[in-house]
């Protein structure tokens, strides 16, 4: 049971680390994308959208379907969906120079509108007769799993069982966190978040590291909304049902004190939190909810104690939220 | 080294951005109005794709579906709007003076969800034990109470260690949420939903329930006017929302007015709470509130901290909101479309001010250089 619950654990944490990664680049940049939630939407219905009109072009036949493109296509479908409104919100915020949070929450209401109008209407603009999506074929090719995998007991179950998207999430965490601290790139983009001024003068062209690491950003996010619906949710899609594991997400950049090495334990710490009032013996469905709030409580009382002890590596990026402009004074 | 340094000769751009004075108040307008007018005629022709109906047909739908038949005096639609417009715009007030004061409110949902919870509590425990004229100032106290209670809170972290109040009342609303399953579950015996209770500030049947609903709101947007322009309290929020150390040189207490002006959000978030609760549905649900909360930072921001301008934008808003879910519903898509399109307009709206605070300068245009 032990190992059941490490695994669900870890499946419910995947989509908060990428979630959470995306928004840490777009942080690191000084720009608070509370348009995360809206992207990850968008990343799970562009994802599915793809696979929707590849399996209807197979003509929904298991068989005449290729592994590699049932993959490919809403893999790259949900990186499009989501590079394009992470264009969006750059394109307000870095050139228009518009309010972040506005613009975020802006983007968020979007975005789930897009996600629940066309999970709720696709079938009927594709000219299907279903009435709701399931995606049972093309989710099975996400969630193929090593061959051996069961073979080695609970190591293979906990370690090596599941989906490749889970994997890749581990991947790109340590390659942000690697690029972040050991690379040119990643001490000019914190040098972006810290104090743009200071970048602009060093000769760091700050429009371009804040319109990429807003782009990277909420590619990596949006997949995390593509793992949700694909490898969670079996491809089935049910409107609202990603709820708010977007804010969650942002949650987790806090608590992970914007480091991504620190977000890949604390996704699946969360993940845990989230699901620990199944496992835990007699707790009525009423005292269930109340453990629902616990991911929430922890990263109040982490935010609380980095502003109370205030070392300086475990703040946010210092000009976080706030506009440049070049001729300001 | 011997390399040559060679200095890269750069065109001047084609132009560059300054920022603008002060734009006369029409101009400024003007550019509102195009934005927003530009925006709805963008997404009624979408909408108009989407539906094959013509963009008239779509205008008309729109219009029957949030307003109904007034001509015929009915004028049961009508109401139901103005409360949807009431109950956003109350929210959104109670977010003004904070964003006055350059405090992102981000919590009004939560804070709103536990004025709510104050009042179902007082609903359930209170009814009969209690005559009305006695429980309804009870409910109103209870909820704003609690709201203000749930809004003070990250206030105080930020007055004390600067905690960035942004993410700590966005977590701050999942917490009441959770609150409020809890007690849905409760009291509603693990069915999720807790039955009507007759209780409450308006009767649950007739057209009296409006009056009272929408003339509180009436009341708020004219005292968060006077309070925000004309009482001390309203200057000091201003100079701490402009510079905390100007506020600080004069003699202001900073912490102090962060406190108490989030105790006032809080609070007002709270009757909004106390209208959905104990005005508008005699009930409780996690989705009470169902992220109006998050709309009206939109439309606080929008309003410019002017109450006025805020219910003029709340009610275009809701008229936009209701009547494209009125035309997907008209051909059976997901009404989810009300939120893309309110979205975009919003979106465009935030845009435009670029416009307004920015101008371009274009290469030829400087006169008297060279």
């Amino acid at each position: 049971m032990i190992i059941q619950f490490i695994c669900r654990a870890i499946l419910l944490g995947v989509p908060l680390l990428y979630g959470s990664v995306g928004e840490i680049v777009t942080e690191k940049s000084g720009h608070l994308n509370l348009g995360i939630p809206g992207i990850m939407y968008v990343g799970a219905i562009s994802g599915i959208i793809g696979s929707f009109f590849y399996e209807q072009a197979c003509g929904n036949d298991i068989a005449k379907m290729n592994a590699f493109l049932a993959v490919l296509i809403p893999f790259l479908c949900a990186i499009v969906g989501s590079v394009i409104i992470g264009l969006i919100y750059s394109f307000l915020t870095v050139t228009l120079r518009a309010n972040q949070n506005v613009t975020g929450l802006a983007l968020t209401t979007f975005g789930i509108g897009l996600g629940n109008f066309f999970g709720g209407s696709l079938t009927k603009i594709g000219g299907g007769s279903e009435t709701f999506i399931a995606l049972t074929r093309t989710s099975g090719f996400f969630s193929a799993k090593i061959p051996f995998a069961d073979k080695l007991g609970w190591f293979g179950d906990i370690f090596l069982s599941h989906d490749f998207l889970t994997y890749l999430a581990i991947i790109i965490a340590v390659i942000v966190s690697l690029v972040l601290n050991r690379t040119r790139v990643g001490l000019n983009l914190r040098a972006v978040g810290e104090s743009p001024a200071t970048a602009d003068a060093a000769g760091i062209n700050v429009t371009r590291y804040k319109y990429f690491a807003t782009c990277i950003g909420s590619a990596i996010a949006g997949l995390g909304g593509l793992q949700y619906v694909m490898a969670y949710a079996n491809g089935v899609w049910t409107n609202n049902a990603f709820g708010d594991r977007g804010w969650m997400a942002i949650a987790l950049v806090i608590f992970a004190l914007w480091k991504p090495s620190v977000a890949i334990v604390g996704s699946f710490l969360f993940g845990a939190l989230c699901n620990a009032n199944n496992y835990i013996q007699g707790l009525g469905t009423a005292t269930q909810e109340l453990f629902k709030m616990l991911p929430y409580v922890v990263t109040i009382i982490v935010l609380v104690v980095i502003s109370m002890r205030k070392r300086r590596e475990f703040q946010p990026p210092a000009h976080l939220g706030l506009p440049y402009f070049r001729e300001e004074r | 080294m011997t390399e040559k340094t060679v200095i890269k000769q750069r065109r001047e751009p084609l132009f560059h951005i300054v920022k603008r004075d002060d734009m006369v108040w029409w101009k400024v307008w003007g550019v509102r109005a195009i934005a927003i007018v530009a925006s709805i005629l963008v997404m009624v022709f979408i909408s108009s794709l989407l539906t094959g109906k013509g963009m008239g047909k779509t205008v008309e739908i729109m219009y029957r579906g949030v307003f109904g038949r007034i001509e015929k005096g009915s004028f049961k639609m009508l109401f139901k709007y103005l409360e949807e417009t009431a109950i956003l715009l109350c929210l959104a007030l109670a977010l003004t003076p904070a964003f006055k004061m350059k405090f992102w409110n981000c919590g009004a949902e939560g804070q709103a969800l536990m004025g709510g919870l104050g009042a179902m509590v007082c609903m359930i425990e209170l009814e009969g034990k209690l005559p009305t004229a006695v429980l309804i100032p009870v409910i109103a106290v209870v909820s704003i109470l609690c709201g203000a209670i749930w809004g003070v809170i990250p206030a105080i972290f930020k007055a004390l260690f600067d905690t960035n109040e942004t993410l700590f009342t966005l977590m701050m609303n999942y917490i009441a949420t959770q609150i409020i399953a809890y007690y849905v579950y409760i009291k509603g015996g693990g069915s999720n939903v807790i039955q009507p209770v007759e209780a409450g500030i308006a009767p649950s049947t007739g057209n009296s329930r409006y009056y009272i609903n929408i003339s509180i709101v009436i009341a708020i947007t004219f005292i968060a006017y006077i309070y925000l322009k004309y009482s001390k309290h309203g200057y000091e929020i201003s100079v701490v929302g402009e510079s905390r150390n100007t506020a600080r040189y004069i003699g202001i207490n900073v912490k102090k007015v962060i406190i108490r002006t989030m105790l006032i959000s809080g609070a007002v978030c709270g009757i909004a709470g106390m209208i959905l609760v104990a005005g508008k549905d005699h009930s409780i649900r996690t989705a009470t509130v169902g992220g109006q909360g998050f709309t009206a930072i939109m439309m606080a921001w929008l309003g410019q901290c002017n109450p006025f301008i805020t219910a003029f934008m709340t009610a275009i808003i809701v008229f936009l909101n209701l009547g494209a879910a009125k035309v997907a519903d008209s051909c059976y898509l997901n009404s989810a479309f009300a939120d893309i399109f309110v979205g975009v307009v919003i979106l465009c709206v935030v845009g435009c001010e670029f416009f307004i605070r920015y101008s371009f300068k274009f290469r030829g245009s400087r006169k008297g250089d060279k």
